[in-house]
C-alpha cells in the first residue's frame, strides 16, 4: 500500500477521500466463438466493450439494458467470476487483483452478489442454514459461530430461523428462496451488493416485498448497491444513478431523475417509452423502435445504435461517439454524436 | 414469541409450495425406497446373500476343500450333502457359501475401486472443463475402443492370472464408464449459479467440489455404479471360468461353474447351482439400481 | 348459475365465441393431487381481447391449455364445459379436434422454439399447416405464407421464410409463430405470455402487432400474462386469477383504476411504476397458497388486509357489482 511516510502520503489520502468506492475503467470482455473443423476462433461476442463508471459509497447504481447488452457480464467481471480482457477495477481505492492492491479473495468478502434464478443459485442438497453459513466457514469462522450468524441473517431477511433453517430450497417459495440468497450474500458482511436481476423472476406481489427488504437492508447494513435489471420501473424505484447499456457499451449515465425526466440518448428515450403505460386510456400507439437488438457478435460499426436510430447519419456509422457531459450537468454523460459539437452530425450544435 | 413479533414483515406468512416438513434429499430417497416393495424384497435377498457369505464358517456343514470320494456328484437332497457334491465329492452348499465370499469380493472390490478412480477423474474433468477435461476424457475414450471382456482378457493375460491381477483388470475396464457418467453429471451441476455463488464466497475449487458438487453428483454416480456390480461379478466369474482369475481349488462361483461344466450331462442340477447364484446376485444388484433410480428421480 | 352471474356481457348471449363454464382441472400423480383450476367461468365475444392476469401457479396457463385440450391426458383431470364456436371442446373426438385446433382456435406461446420445429424452415412449416387444413397446392400455400409474413411485419419476408427458427432473432421468431398461428384464419387466438421473454423494445412491438392483427382480422383473443402493464396495453376486458379461480373480471380501465378485489388492488400497488420513488411499496404479504390443499374459504384470506370472520366460511360466490363487473369478495356489494 502506498500510504505511509512518503511525501505523497497526504496527497494519496486526499485522493482516497474523494475516490469513488468502486471505480471501473475500460472494462472489456470478448467471448470467442469457436467453429470450423479446427475449432478456431471465428468471431467474438463483444459482451463488454470499454465500460467505465464509478459507484459512490452508499449509493445505488442501476444498470439497465436489453438482453445481450452485457449487464450480467459486467456483474461477473466485477466479482471476477470471469477474467476481464482488459480494464481495471478499484475497490475503495485499491486495485483488485494487483500485487499492491486488494487480493481477489478479500475483495469477494467485501463485494457479494445475488443471482437472478433463486432456484439455481441454491444448492438443493443443503439446508438453507448451511448455505448461508458456507461463506463464513470458508473464511475461517468456526462452525457454531457461522451457523449462529446464518440464523440471525435468516431472521433479518424476514424468515423465522427456527422454522426455516433446516429447510431445503424446494420446500421454500420463490420469494423465500430469494430472501435466502440475500442472506447468503450478506453472510460475509460485504460492503457492496451486486444484484443481478435479483427480483426479475419473482411474481409482482413478491417482488415488491423483496424490494422493500432490499431497501431496508441497505440502510441497516450501510450497503452500496449495483442493481442490474431489465425492468426500467424497478430501476427507477431503487436507483440513485442509472447507467444505460447497449450492446456492451455505456450510452448514457446520470442521476435517476435526470435520466428518467430528461433522457438525452435516443436509445434511452426509446427504452423509456417502450414501458407499458399502466393506463388503458393512454396506450402506446407507435413502437418507439423497430426490430431486435443486433447480435453482439460483430456489432454495428461506429455508434452501435445507428442501425435502429431514427436520427442516424453517415457519421454515426463511421465514428464511435465518446461518453461525455454536455451542458451544465456534469453528472449526466451521454455518448451521442447529435450532442457533440463538431461531430459532423447535422443536428449537432456548432463548435463554439 | 417476542422474536416473531419483531420479525421483518413479509415472509413469515408465506406458505411454502409443496412439502411442509423439512426433509433432506437422502432421507427422502430412503423414505421413497421404503415405499417400494420390489426393491426392498431384492435388497433383503442381497442382504441374505451377504450374511451367508460372512457367516460361511458358521453355516457351512463341511470343509469346502475336503474331498469325499463317496459323495462325488451326489444329487441334490443327499442327507448332510443337501445341495449335493461336486466332481471331487466336496459339499456344494459349503462351497457355494465360501464361493459367495470370493465372488462378492471379486465383484464388489473392482467396482468400489473404479468408483474412486473413475469418479474422481470424471468429477475433476467435469468441474475443471477445458484442457483438463479433454486430457482425461480422451484417455478414457481409448479404453472404450476395445470390447470390455476382450480388454479384461488381454490385461489379465499381460499381468498374469491370479485374483490380484483380475481385480486390477476389472478396475481398469470399469473406471472409464464411471468417469464418463461422473463427467457428464458434474458438467451439468457446474452450470448452476450456486457454484458461482460459492466461488463468489471465496471458496477454493476443492471445497466447492466437496460441499457443493459431490452432494449433487453422488446420487446419479451411485445408481450407475450399482448397475455395474452385476457386470463386474459376471466378468470376474467369466474370467475365472476361462482360467484367468481365481485359481483352483479356491471356491469361486465362476470357477466352480468351469470345473462342473464337464459333469453337466451327469448331474445337471448341481452343475447349474453356481450359475444360478451368479444370476440371482447380479439381478438383485440391477434391480436395486433401478429402485434407487426411481427413488432419486425427483425434481430437486 | 355461477356462469350467468360471472359472465359480464350477457347481452351477447349465444353469440359468444368462447364460453367456459365451471372449468376444473386437477393434476393427479401417485404422490399428490394439485387443484390447478377450481371452477372458472367466462365468455369471449367476437373481436374481444380478454386478458387473464395472475401470478405463477394461479392456473392461468392451465386454463388456456384446457381450452385447446393441450394438457397431458394421463395426469390432468378436466371437467366442466368449454364451447368454442359450435364445438364442445372437452368432448370433441380426437380427429375433429385436429381440425378445430389451428382452424378455429390457435395458440401462441412464450417460447416460440417450443412451437416451431427446428429442422424445417419457418416458411415450410407455415405452408405445410395451410395445406393440411385447406388442402390447397404448395404454390398457393407459399403465396399465403408470404402474405402472412408481410402481415406480421417481418422485414425482407421472402428471405426470412427460408430461415430456420434458430436463425431468427427473438422478435422475429415470435412474429413467425404468430404467422403460423394465423395461417388458417382462426377466430380465436390464445396467447400464453407471448411477450414475457422479449426485451422491452421488442415486447411493445409485438403487443402493438397483436392489437393491430386482432382488429384487422376481428379475432377474439385470450391473452394470459402476469404483467399488469402488458395486460393494460392489450386487453378490452380483464380477468384476475388467483388460486385457480377468477376473483375479478371487468372492463380493463375500470379494473385498473378502481379494483374491487383486494388481490387486484394489491397487485396494482405492488407493481412498481414511475411515480413510486421514495415511497414504501404496498406489497401483498405472503405467497400464493398451496394448491394441493385449498381451504374451504376465500383463498386470499392469509394475505388479505381486510379479513373478516365471514371470509373463512366458504369460498365467496361471485358478486355482480356493476353490469360488467364481477368480484369474488364478500366486501363487494351487489349492484
Amino acid at each position: 500500500m502506498t500510504d505511509g511516510s512518503s511525501p505523497g502520503a497526504a496527497a494519496t489520502a486526499a485522493r482516497q477521500r474523494i475516490d469513488p468506492f468502486l471505480e471501473v475503467r475500460g472494462l472489456k470482455k470478448y467471448f470467442p466463438v469457436k467453429g470450423g473443423v479446427l475449432n478456431r476462433t471465428i468471431a467474438n461476442v463483444q459482451a463488454v466493450d470499454d465500460v467505465s463508471f464509478d459507484v459512490a459509497k452508499g449509493e445505488t447504481l442501476g444498470i439497465v439494458g436489453e438482453s445481450g447488452c452485457g449487464k450480467s457480464t459486467t456483474a461477473r467481471l466485477l466479482m471476477r467470476l470471469i477474467e476481464p480482457d482488459s480494464g481495471t477495477v478499484h475497490f475503495d481505492g485499491r486495485l483488485i487483483g494487483a500485487d499492491n492492491g486488494i487480493p481477489i479473495r478479500e475483495m469477494r468478502r467485501q463485494v457479494q452478489m445475488v443471482f437472478q434464478d433463486s432456484y439455481s443459485s441454491l444448492n438443493a442438497r443443503l439446508p438453507v442454514e448451511e448455505t448461508v453459513a458456507f461463506g463464513p466457514i470458508v473464511h475461517g469462522i468456526p462452525r457454531p459461530e457461522a451457523r449462529e450468524r446464518a440464523r440471525r441473517l435468516l431472521y433479518d431477511v424476514g424468515l423465522d430461523a427456527s422454522r426455516f433453517m433446516k429447510r431445503y430450497p424446494h420446500e421454500l417459495s420463490g420469494g423465500q428462496r430469494q430472501r435466502v440468497n440475500v442472506a447468503r450474500a450478506l453472510a460475509l458482511q460485504p460492503r457492496i451488493l451486486i444484484l443481478d436481476e435479483a427480483v426479475s423472476a419473482l411474481d409482482k406481489s413478491v417482488e415488491a416485498q423483496v424490494l422493500n427488504l432490499l431497501l431496508d437492508l441497505k440502510q441497516e447494513y450501510d450497503l452500496t448497491y449495483v442493481f442490474i435489471s431489465h425492468d426500467l420501473n424497478v430501476v427507477q424505484y431503487v436507483s440513485d444513478r442509472v447507467l444505460v447499456m447497449y450492446l456492451g457499451q455505456v450510452v448514457e449515465i446520470g442521476p435517476v431523475d435526470e435520466i428518467y425526466a430528461n433522457p438525452r440518448h435516443p436509445y434511452t428515450r426509446a427504452l423509456l417509452s417502450s414501458r407499458p403505460s399502466m393506463d388503458p386510456e393512454l396506450r402506446i400507439t407507435e413502437p418507439p423502435l423497430s426490430g431486435d437488438p443486433p447480435n453482439p457478435i460483430n456489432p454495428p460499426s461506429g455508434c452501435r445504435f445507428h442501425t435502429r436510430c431514427a436520427f442516424a447519419n453517415e457519421v454515426c456509422a463511421r465514428a464511435s461517439p465518446v461518453l461525455s457531459t454536455f451542458g451544465d450537468d456534469t453528472r449526466h454523460e451521454i455518448a451521442c454524436h447529435m450532442l457533440s459539437p463538431g461531430s459532423g452530425h447535422p443536428d449537432a450544435p456548432a463548435p463554439s | 414469541m417476542a422474536e416473531v413479533a419483531t420479525l421483518r414483515p413479509g415472509a413469515e406468512a408465506e406458505v411454502p409450495i409443496g412439502a411442509i416438513d423439512a426433509r433432506g434429499y437422502w432421507s427422502t430417497v430412503a423414505y421413497r425406497l421404503s415405499q417400494d416393495p420390489v426393491t426392498i424384497a431384492f435388497g433383503v435377498v442381497l442382504i441374505l446373500i451377504f450374511l451367508a457369505a460372512i457367516l460361511a464358517p458358521v453355516l457351512a456343514p463341511h470343509d469346502p476343500y475336503k474331498a469325499n470320494m463317496t459323495m462325488r456328484l451326489a444329487v441334490i437332497g443327499t442327507p448332510s450333502y443337501m445341495l449335493g457334491g461336486d466332481e471331487l465329492g466336496r459339499d456344494m452348499l459349503s462351497r457355494l457359501l465360501y464361493g459367495a465370499r470370493v465372488s462378492l469380493f471379486m465383484g464388489l472390490t473392482p467396482v468400489f475401486l473404479a468408483l474412486l478412480i473413475g469418479g474422481s477423474l470424471g468429477v475433476t474433468a467435469g468441474f475443471l472443463g477445458g484442457k483438463v477435461n479433454m486430457g482425461i476424457m480422451r484417455v478414457m475414450d481409448v479404453f472404450y475402443a476395445f470390447p470390455t471382456v476382450l480388454l479384461a482378457i488381454g490385461l489379465t493375460g499381460a499381468l498374469g492370472a491370479g485374483s490380484r491381477n483380475l481385480l486390477i483388470a476389472i478396475t481398469v475396464i470399469l473406471s472409464p464408464p464411471i468417469a464418463r457418467v461422473a463427467e457428464s453429471v458434474t458438467t451439468q451441476v457446474r452450470a448452476f449459479d450456486f457454484v458461482e455463488a460459492a466461488r463468489a464466497s471465496g471458496a477454493d475449487t476443492f471445497t466447492i467440489i466437496r460441499v457443493h458438487v459431490l452432494s449433487n453428483v453422488l446420487g446419479p454416480i451411485l445408481i450407475y455404479t450399482t448397475s455395474l456390480v452385476s457386470v463386474s461379478i459376471i466378468i470376474s466369474a467369466g474370467l475365472s471360468f476361462l482360467g484367468f482369475g481365481v485359481t483352483p481349488p479356491t471356491a469361486d462361483w465362476g470357477l466352480m461353474l468351469a470345473t462342473l461344466r464337464t459333469t453337466i450331462w451327469v448331474n445337471p442340477y448341481v452343475a447349474v447351482l453356481p450359475g444360478l447364484m451368479i444370476f440371482i446376485t447380479s439381478m438383485c444388484f440391477n434391480l436395486l439400481s433401478d429402485g434407487m433410480r426411481n427413488a432419486m428421480d425427483m425434481r430437486f | 348459475m355461477e356462469a350467468v352471474v360471472s359472465t359480464p356481457t350477457p347481452a351477447t348471449g349465444n353469440a359468444d365465441l368462447v364460453r367456459v363454464s365451471d372449468l376444473r382441472v386437477r393434476f393427479v400423480t401417485k404422490e399428490t393431487t394439485v387443484y390447478a383450476v377450481n371452477g372458472v367461468d367466462f365468455s369471449l365475444a367476437p373481436g374481444e381481447v380478454l386478458g387473464i392476469l395472475g401470478e405463477s401457479g394461479c392456473g392461468k396457463t392451465v386454463t388456456l391449455r384446457a381450452l385447446i385440450r393441450l394438457l397431458p391426458e394421463d395426469r390432468a383431470q378436466v371437467s366442466g364445459r368449454v364451447v368454442v364456436g359450435d364445438n364442445d371442446m372437452l368432448r370433441l373426438p380426437k380427429r375433429e379436434l385436429q381440425s378445430v385446433r389451428g382452424g378455429t382456435i390457435a395458440m401462441i406461446f412464450q417460447e416460440p422454439m417450443t412451437a416451431l420445429d427446428p429442422v424445417y424452415t419457418v416458411g415450410y412449416q407455415i405452408a405445410e399447416t395451410i395445406i393440411r387444413h385447406e388442402g390447397c397446392s404448395w404454390r398457393e400455400a407459399d403465396v399465403r405464407a408470404l402474405d402472412l409474413f408481410e402481415q406480421v411485419q417481418v422485414p425482407s419476408p421472402k428471405r426470412r421464410l427460408n430461415s430456420y427458427p434458430h436463425e431468427l432473432s427473438g422478435g422475429l421468431r415470435q412474429r413467425a409463430m404468430i404467422a403460423l398461428a394465423l395461417s388458417c384464419r382462426p377466430s380465436v387466438l390464445l396467447a400464453d405470455e407471448p411477450t414475457t421473454a422479449l426485451d422491452a423494445t421488442v415486447q411493445i412491438q409485438i403487443l402493438l402487432l397483436l392489437r393491430e392483427l386482432q382488429k384487422e382480422l376481428g379475432m377474439g383473443v385470450i391473452f394470459v400474462t402476469h404483467d399488469m402493464g402488458v395486460a393494460g396495453e392489450i386487453s378490452d376486458r380483464l380477468a384476475i386469477m388467483y388460486a385457480g379461480r377468477l376473483v375479478e373480471t371487468g372492463p380493463v380501465t375500470q379494473v385498473m383504476r378502481a379494483p374491487l378485489h383486494p388481490y387486484t388492488a394489491g397487485l396494482l400497488s405492488s407493481t412498481v411504476h414511475g411515480s413510486m420513488r421514495g415511497q414504501r411499496l404496498q406489497a401483498i404479504e405472503g405467497a400464493p397458497p398451496n394448491l394441493e390443499k385449498l381451504p374451504d374459504a376465500c383463498s386470499f384470506v392469509p394475505r388479505c388486509p381486510h379479513v373478516r370472520d365471514a371470509c373463512r366460511e366458504g369460498v365467496p360466490e361471485p358478486v355482480q357489482a356493476a353490469p360488467e363487473r364481477m368480484a369474488r369478495c364478500i366486501r363487494v356489494n351487489p349492484a
